[in-house]
């Protein structure tokens, strides 16, 4: 500890296991805000694996800038007043293996950026946490300037890109495996 | 073939239940000496990659075939190399607003005393560079002292405890500090092949100054006999990263007359940001 300049080695993960539905899951975890509120989108999407079935016991976090683009560091998701964006939730998909969140489209947080939501997902047989981004589809120059989705051959790169639903919200199904497998990332 | 219905699959259901994720049917008889077979197989492999210079593993692996519930759910592809960008590399807030300070204490949350052996875990959570964590959320869950948890869809049959839950929560102090009075957990049989058995674990969720720190984690107590059987510990393949999950029996923990002490620090990953003179000198993540 006294020496900051040491490099610790992390800590493994675990799957999250099947039982977390009584300890992970609070009131309105995935509404960022009121549904029907202002602004509001509805973000919905499958996670399947790899033999195409859906997923009945993943549960997902996601955490994103404010319609304005701001990165926001508030406290009390866990107690949602119905006024303040904390910019996170937590989703339990259901037995379809469907999850909703309600937030805001992600501003970019510089101008020309092409706006994202960071995604962690957790899941029963899922041996450690996977993270994504979801990208909006619009904006297709800022799209092509984006230096991760530059990075990967085209048909890798549409798996991280949303679609815009009729009624404004998006959708961005999850492959954990085989075709059309999502992007997953590794900052490390 | 068709695919049975994954909404009725459960790791912990015990009418026969053959079908963790989505493997054959005849997985239903595996013993634990075919298990343990195939874990071996895979240790003693690593065990030559190492010495013929590998890397270490300090993760566990996505694919890992002995669990079999990873199977269908593991990415075939590798981890695609990012640099963490802009709300990536904060994390969300969390405070005093969020968590109440009883929330830490697992044995009041209901009239009456929990049965078992009651327990202190306490530790730090730290960043890759040994900075401490403060003001952020830790969440646990676990069974009770029989091995049966709360959820509905455990149907071990073992004593349900109604004074028990199995939920807890707190904020880091300063230090990255936290602490929880429990109760120590058993071991539970689960469906992966026959016989199998979970080490006592508690779950633990975490979060550090930047998202990519996020992890899910399970602590473990030392000396658990199933440690080489179980395939969700062996997702681990090297002992010194397996041994990150075991927690130190700690005596100055220990409380006399009340509960026995386990010390149990966490690392993150990172951090990857440049961090600000007050962040560094530990500024206090709570807003109120």
């Amino acid at each position: 500890m006294s020496n900051q300049t040491t490099q610790l080695v992390p800590t493994p993960g675990q799957t999250v296991g099947p039982f977390y539905g009584y300890a992970l899951p609070f009131e309105k975890d995935n509404e960022l805000l009121a549904p029907g509120s202002p602004g509001s989108i509805r973000l919905q999407g499958t996670v399947y694996d790899g033999a195409g079935e859906t997923v009945p016991d993943a549960i997902l976090e996601i955490w994103q800038p404010d319609a304005q683009g701001n990165i926001v560091q508030k406290t009390g998701s866990f107690h949602r007043d119905g006024y303040s964006f904390t910019g996170w939730g937590r989703g339990a998909v259901g037995y379809s293996g469907v999850y909703t969140f309600t937030t805001v489209n992600p501003g970019p947080t510089s101008p020309g950026a092409a706006p994202f939501i960071s995604v962690a997902i957790f899941a029963r047989g899922l041996t450690n946490r996977l993270f994504t981004r979801i990208y909006l589809p619009e904006e297709q120059e800022a799209l092509a300037k984006d230096p991760l989705l530059a990075s990967l051959e085209p048909e890798r790169r549409e798996t991280l890109i949303a679609r815009r639903d009729p009624d404004g919200g998006l959708t961005f199904d999850i492959r954990l495996q085989g075709e059309g497998e999502t992007v997953f990332l590794d900052f490390q | 073939m068709p695919h049975e219905t994954t909404a009725q699959t459960d790791e912990l259901v015990p009418a026969a239940e053959p079908k963790a994720g989505h493997a054959q049917l005849d997985r239903a008889v595996e013993t634990q000496q075919d298990l343990s077979d195939e874990i071996n197989g895979l240790a003693d492999a690593y065990k030559r990659a190492l010495k013929d210079g590998a890397p270490a593993e300090t993760q566990p692996r996505l694919d890992y075939p002995p669990y079999r519930s990873s199977i269908l759910r593991h990415p075939t592809k590798s981890l695609h190399h990012a640099d963490p960008e802009t709300i990536e590399l904060y994390s969300p807030a969390f405070g005093h607003q969020d968590v109440h300070a009883l929330e830490s204490d697992l044995t009041i949350q209901h009239n009456g005393e929990p049965q078992g052996e009651r327990i202190i875990v306490a530790g730090k959570v730290l960043d890759g560079d040994g900075r401490p964590v403060a003001g952020q959320l830790v969440e646990i869950w676990q069974a009770n002292a029989s091995g049966r948890y709360i959820h509905k869809r455990d149907q071990h049959p073992a004593p349900i405890d109604p004074n028990f839950t199995g939920i807890g929560r707190c904020i880091t102090g300063p230090d990255g500090s936290y602490r929880f009075t429990t109760i120590k957990p058993g071991a539970y049989p689960w469906k992966n092949h026959l016989n199998a058995w979970r080490p006592a674990h508690i779950h633990f969720s975490l979060f550090g100054t930047e998202f990519t720190q996020r992890i899910i984690t399970q602590m473990y107590f030392p000396g658990d006999q199933l440690f080489p059987l179980d395939p969700i510990y062996q997702t681990i393949v090297d002992q010194d990263a397996r041994d990150r999950l075991v927690a130190n029996y700690d005596h100055s923990l220990t409380e006399p007359e009340w509960a026995l002490g386990y010390n149990w620090d966490i690392v993150l990953t990172g951090p990857k940001r440049t961090w600000t003179e007050n962040e560094a000198l530990g500024a206090e993540g709570d807003e109120e």
